[in-house]
């Protein structure tokens, strides 16, 4: 028996069932960023890069303390810095490890046309396979968060995979390995939300953080990367974290009511031609003067 | 060869020169090119087609440049034919007529000079849809240079190309069914360029009675 797609719940662009869709027990897992105690050393960044064998590229330095403006192909996971003036006039300085989100409901998976390109595994992991992938960028507008991104040279779009490979072998992913202060976790998402839960009470009730809480937005059916932020009130502080994110609504539009409406528009279109043809056929003319051979005809 | 020096048959009638023909199939092959590869990838059910056309990468790739080919062929068309395809008073009496248009009840017609009003419109409309379709294709080419912070552009752009494309079916298969099966001869107008005398006469009595200078058939 084939393994290859039992342990996958969704698949893009494709048509029937999904093999692995509540075949076997599998937890949701989650990685828990508490940004409140992430001091942007980078380690994540450079253990990600190491891992998955990604060549380096130029960074950008930028009078601050983030290494590029944004993720790239072969960057996928950034800590995002940020300059926050408190109401007091004291400051903050917000480091946001950035990534996929793997989120419950992917709006890239949602967009992508091309069977197999993105699968999400019945761990919730959302990954694309480039090998499926046929570079339309769908990916890129379905996308809520800005992760997916395009290679020029292969034609594809690469992203975060959870480190799928370590995943699968009981390893927890190259970055939380590699963080020094304890702010990366990674398990099932239940224990990771548990974990969160006390880290915001804690903030609340010791650390004078009334609007501390869980960054986990329903608008994506949750996400499988939970942030604890000090001000969940405000998570566009943190380097742009949509408060509400969700598949854009045109993808939406798109891919289901439009779909629908054009598909049976279509078949009926096409239907509706043959029967109009059947029925009256083609327009009578006849090629010497004038009369009409139509008129002529006779009925039993 | 300029139309007037094409060779006509006799009972023939020259409807489509030489130009006229080769734009519109210009227009045409690429339209069909497009319609296949989009809706392979419009939807799952249809994504063996572009497997077919030699892989959906090589679809993907090839299918914005066509894409310009048909944007060039429907242009060149608009340069021929705009100023013969302005909606008039006749083409609203057309349409207000259309019911027997369809039971072809062809007598009960008002005349109609080179272009029906529904020839008309579906000139308009492919010439608007594509405007769009090429439009939003650009940026659904190249999504990758689009900055985050112009990303409704890109939402515009998906919907906006499904929905201009979905409307452009619909006028294709108005089109091949009255131009291959409902109106015998047209088919051949824009292969050979020639219709017969009796089909201008049925047909587009006042563009008969302008080229010929001769009375159609008496009207009921």
């Amino acid at each position: 028996m084939s393994q290859a797609t039992l342990r996958v719940q969704k698949i893009s662009g494709h048509a029937g069932s999904v093999p692995g869709e509540g075949t076997q027990r599998e937890y949701t897992v989650a990685k828990l960023i508490d940004v409140t105690t992430c001091i942007g050393c980078k380690a994540c960044e450079v253990a990600c890069v190491e891992w998955n064998d990604m060549p380096f590229s130029n960074t950008t330095f930028d009078n601050t303390y983030q290494t590029m403006p944004e993720t790239r192909w072969n960057y996928w996971n950034l800590i995002l810095f940020n300059e926050h003036e408190k109401d007091d006039g004291s400051l903050m300085w917000l480091m946001r490890k950035n990534q996929c989100m793997h989120c419950a409901d992917p709006g890239c998976l949602e967009a992508c046309p091309s069977d197999g390109a993105i699968i999400q595994y019945t761990n919730g992991i959302v990954d694309f396979q480039q090998d499926k992938c046929i570079g339309c960028g769908y990916c890129i507008t379905g996308c809520p968060f800005n992760i997916p991104k395009f290679n020029k040279e292969t034609k594809r779009v690469y992203k975060c995979t959870l480190c799928t490979d370590r995943v699968s072998e009981g390893l927890e992913p190259a970055c939380i390995k590699s963080c020094p202060t304890g702010c990366l976790h990674f398990g099932s998402k239940e224990d990771m939300l548990q974990i969160a839960d006390t880290r915001v009470k804690q903030l609340k009730e010791h650390f004078n953080y009334p609007h501390a809480g869980v960054y986990d937005p329903p608008g994506v059916g949750g996400t499988g990367v939970v942030y604890v932020l000090h001000d969940i009130t405000n998570p566009e502080m943190y380097g742009g974290l949509p408060s509400n994110p969700s598949i854009p609504w045109t993808v939406k539009l798109w891919k289901h009511p439009l779909k629908w409406l054009g598909n049976v528009a279509m078949l009926g279109g096409l239907i509706g031609l043959f029967v109009h043809y059947l029925k009256v056929g083609p327009k009578a003319h006849d090629d010497d003067d004038g009369h009409v051979e139509r008129q002529g005809g006779v009925r039993p | 060869m300029s139309q007037n020096e094409q060779h006509v048959r006799p009972g023939y009638v020259l409807r489509y020169a030489f130009h006229e023909r080769l734009w519109h199939w210009v227009a045409g092959f690429s339209y069909v090119y497009l319609l296949l590869t989009g809706l392979a990838f419009w939807s799952p059910w249809l994504f063996w087609l572009a497997i077919l056309l030699g892989g959906a990468p090589v679809s993907r790739m090839l299918h914005p440049w066509i894409g310009l080919i048909f944007a060039v062929g429907v242009a060149q068309m608009y340069r021929m034919w705009a100023s013969q395809m302005r909606i008039t008073q006749d083409d609203k009496d057309w349409f207000g007529a259309v019911q027997y248009y369809v039971r072809n009840e062809d007598e009960k017609m008002p005349p109609v000079g080179r272009y029906n009003g529904g020839q008309k419109s579906l000139f308009w409309g492919f010439f608007v849809c594509m405007i769009l379709l090429l439009l939003s294709g650009l940026v659904l080419w190249l999504p990758e240079y689009i900055p985050w912070s112009w990303r409704y552009l890109r939402y515009i752009a998906v919907l906006t190309h499904a929905s201009a494309a979905l409307l452009t079916i619909g006028l294709f298969m108005i089109h091949v069914y009255m131009g291959v099966f409902a109106e015998r001869g047209a088919f051949g107008s824009v292969i050979r360029g020639e219709v017969t005398l009796a089909f201008a006469k049925r047909f587009h009595p006042r563009w008969y009675e302008e080229i010929t200078g001769q009375r159609s058939t008496p009207r009921k």
